[in-house]
């Protein structure tokens, strides 16, 4: 039967050779998707100004938060879990930043406040997760609530103005030269990320706990302690992320990140991180976020409105996702 | 003689009060495979688990090159240079090869940063040492079973092992990858490693091992080496002199003149099942003999039009029927009682009664809604008939025994009251009372006139329950038995070996 001996020749080539190692492009989606992106709005928006380095620093600045959030997510998303309590966390670390520079304790002491408020929240995320053991979309759906009621609740949903100009200027409104501070601010997080994801033993258990958890048990790895330390790290993100807001407008608010963690997680699983675990990239993420706001970008100056802009964003979302990487299921 | 690299004296545990071991000796040669032999529940697992830190045995040493050891945990058996080679579960399918091999002993930077570079070159060396083709840089998910085994050995041999536990290594692997497989534990040996393997494949055992331990009801009954002892023996010795009385088999009378409720022609699906033709009467029960892997659920996936069908036809009562999914299957008057009831029986937050009722919601409807009194009642009567011990139909299912759910998922099937019943080892992690309730439940079934498949791993069970007996080697039926031609199990564990 020739069918059957051109099994047995498969059978023999997978155990006398390795697998063919071939290029899937669907790996890649996001880098091309951004390309075409790019040149569809360079050619189209020319006129109007879109390839102009004031228009890209723009893009930059305006994606600078989602980003940063970004790459903190790309961690707990590769352990398999997710955050939705980031954009709450934006608004209560900007107020508390805000008042703590209001009450007089200076630029450190409103820095160390708006991040230690981050930082406390993913903590106590952290805790629910591993210690009491409830699902992550549970924890954080509810600190998003949580959080959110606390921001509206410590002013009683009044703005804080910020008059420490030197604090506007470095999280937030300054440029060095031509480069925004917050473009800098969203490289440095992107390279601490990258760094940790790629070269550090910690990067390598938090995909190891995302690729399959009781294997990773089984090699030593403390998963419970990688899982803290990742909700503790989209905390730590979200808190930074609010005092980039609240220098930026010169204020806290408690409006700050509605809707974030949703830009947040698209910006992460367009880059190609697995929904269910395991695989992870820091510069997909970060493409990932900048397309997001190259898209947005060019649907402003296209004339969109914000009806239309949700919708086009939305599709590209699905399309892009959709063609990308076959997730594969534990 | 040379002194061996482990041995194990007079190991006894037992779990509440029953004794799984009963001080059982065993030792190890340096480059020697020593096949571990024994029936379901005989304490070869658990006697590895001891072993391995697992469990801690009650009594007993444990030696490692003549020096007394205490292995309380994974990490004391990897400081003993043991290590349990499992099928896939401790493998990161989502890293590469090097990256799996090094998992959290990876050489860092004087920063602290990774050093992928020395992993990848040091798991070049330790592959091509073993003569394994395979690029560290390859991530798990993309290779074949067959190499998840020997990343995982060599994942192993990087710990500096010297001992390894082999539980059934072949049963995921092709006829081809079983090969590469054994000529791969032969540079193991060649090396000095020792390996303890675990397998039901007397043939493999035959093959590969230097000698068999067999353990029978937690004792030890034989060390032998597998020259001096001929697989007439061996079966015998795993089978043991008595054969349970709940096992007992009784002739049953039907006929096999009228048209068969379910006749399965030339059947073929993908690799495991090939060419697969029988009948089955009003009344009869056929059961399916064969190895782990030889194809037998793969075989009933494929009728109930679960997995798709290369060739062949069904009929049911004479009539050919088109079954594509499971949705036609049940249609046709088929019913499948899976293998993994935890998995695809039942739903376990749900009651007893919602679990019982599922299959025929839609003939339990009065106008548009649920008859749930008419519901109620047929749970009750279901409980009754089963003899299922729960406190009322309406308790979640989770809270009950295995053998109590397994009966819930016949339930679940007798409610809609289907023709042919396929059965997946049905008593599989059953204790032995509600085994035999079981057997007698499907027997009363088939006196009713329904066909009835039954797929069992045990050879006891088989025995009581068939009325015929088909064998299945690699895919194929190989024998097909009447159940008063078999005189003894071991006549039918020589038919499933294929000597």
């Amino acid at each position: 039967m020739p069918s059957k001996d051109i099994e047995m020749n498969n059978h023999s080539n997978v155990t006398a050779k390795k697998p063919g190692k071939t290029f899937d492009w669907r790996n890649y989606i996001v880098y091309f998707a951004f390309a075409g992106v790019l040149i569809y709005f360079s050619l189209t928006l020319f006129d109007e100004g879109f390839l102009t380095s004031n228009n890209m620093l723009n893009i930059a600045r305006q994606s600078a938060m989602i980003t940063i959030m970004a790459v903190a997510m790309t961690f707990v998303i590769s352990t398999g879990e997710i955050d939705l309590s980031v954009g709450s966390i934006t608004a209560l670390s900007a107020l508390t930043a805000a008042l703590a520079l209001q009450a007089g304790m200076g630029l450190i002491g409103g820095l160390v406040v708006g991040l230690g408020t981050g930082l406390a929240v993913g903590l106590i995320n952290g805790l629910l997760i591993t210690k009491a053991a409830i699902p992550s979309f549970l924890v954080t759906l509810g600190m998003m609530g949580i959080v959110k009621g606390l921001a509206m609740w410590i002013t009683n949903t009044a703005p804080v103005p910020i008059v420490d100009s030197t604090f506007n200027f470095m999280f937030g409104s300054g440029d060095l030269g031509p480069i925004p501070i917050l473009l800098i601010w969203t490289i440095i997080a992107a390279i601490i990320g990258h760094v940790l994801l790629r070269k550090t033993a910690f990067g390598r258990q938090t995909l190891a706990t995302g690729g399959n958890e009781s294997a990773a048990k089984f090699s030593g790895i403390k998963t419970g302690k990688i899982k803290l330390l990742v909700f503790t790290g989209t905390g730590l993100a979200a808190g930074f992320a609010g005092i980039l807001y609240a220098g930026r407008m010169h204020a806290g608010r408690f409006t700050f990140g509605e809707g974030d963690e949703l830009s947040v997680i698209a910006a992460v699983i367009l880059g190609g991180t697995a929904l269910s675990g395991g695989v992870g990239t820091v510069i997909g993420t970060v493409i990932g976020s900048l397309m997001m706001g190259v898209i947005n970008n060019g649907l402003i100056i296209m004339g969109l409105d914000v009806s239309q802009q949700q919708i086009v964003r939305g599709l590209i979302i699905i399309l892009a996702v959709a063609f990308g990487r076959k997730t594969i299921k534990k | 003689m040379e002194q061996p690299i482990l041995s194990m004296e007079n190991i006894s545990k037992s779990f509440n009060g029953i004794t799984v071991l009963d001080s059982v000796n065993f030792s190890l040669n340096k480059g020697e495979v020593h096949a571990l032999m024994g029936g379901n529940g005989a304490g070869k697992s658990t006697l590895m688990k001891t072993l391995t830190g697992v469990y801690e045995a009650d009594s007993g040493e444990i030696h490692i090159d003549g020096k007394k050891v205490s292995i309380k945990n994974m990490q004391d058996a990897r400081d003993n240079y043991i290590s349990m080679i499992f099928q896939e579960f401790s493998l990161i399918p989502t890293l590469t090869v090097a990256e799996n091999i090094f998992l959290t002993r990876e050489s860092r930077s004087s920063l602290g940063f990774l050093n992928d570079k020395e992993g990848v070159e040091k798991t070049k060396g330790l592959l091509q040492e073993l003569e394994v083709d395979i690029d560290p840089n390859d991530v798990v998910e993309s290779l074949g079973v067959g190499y998840w085994q020997m990343t995982e050995i060599a994942k192993a041999l990087s710990q500096e092992a010297k001992i390894l536990i082999m539980d059934e290594p072949s049963s995921s692997l092709t006829k081809k990858e079983t090969e590469v497989l054994f000529s791969f534990i032969d540079k193991l040996k060649r090396r000095g490693i020792s390996i303890i393997y675990i397998s039901h494949r007397m043939d493999e055992i035959f093959k590969i091992c230097d000698r068999v331990t067999i353990l029978r009801d937690g004792k030890n009954v034989v060390t032998e080496k597998i020259k001096d002892i001929g697989l007439d023996t061996v079966i015998q010795h795993i089978v043991g002199a008595e054969m349970d009385k709940a096992f007992e088999w009784k002739e049953r009378s039907y006929s096999m003149d009228s048209t068969p409720v379910l006749e399965v022609k030339n059947l073929s699906s993908g690799t495991k099942v090939n060419d697969i033709s029988f009948k089955i009467f009003p009344g009869e029960i056929l059961g399916v003999a064969g190895l782990m892997g030889s194809g037998r659920s793969e075989m009933a996936r494929s009728i109930f039009g679960i997995d798709s069908r290369d060739s062949g036809k069904v009929l049911v009562n004479g009539e050919e029927r088109t079954i594509k999914n499971p949705i036609d299957a049940v249609k046709s008057g088929l019913a499948l009682i899976p293998e993994d009831r935890r998995m695809q029986g039942l739903i376990l937050e749900h009651s007893v009664k919602d679990n019982m009722i599922l299959p025929i919601l839609s003939k339990l409807k009065k106008g548009l809604f649920l008859d749930e009194s008419k519901a109620d009642e047929l749970a009750d009567q279901l409980v009754k008939k089963l003899n299922i011990k729960t406190d009322n139909i309406f308790k979640t299912t989770s809270l009950l025994s295995g053998g109590n759910q397994q009966k819930i998922v016949l339930a679940k099937w007798l409610a809609s009251d289907p023709d042919v019943l396929i059965l997946d080892e049905p008593t599989i992690g059953v204790d032995i009372g509600a085994k035999t309730e079981i057997i007698d439940i499907v027997r009363e079934l088939a006196d009713n006139g329904k066909a009835i498949l039954v797929i069992s791993s045990e050879l006891p069970e088989l025995l009581a329950i068939s009325d015929r007996v088909i064998v299945m080697h690699e895919g194929e039926m190989v024998k097909e038995l009447k159940r008063k031609e078999i005189n003894t199990e071991e006549e039918l564990q020589h038919a499933i070996q294929g000597y």
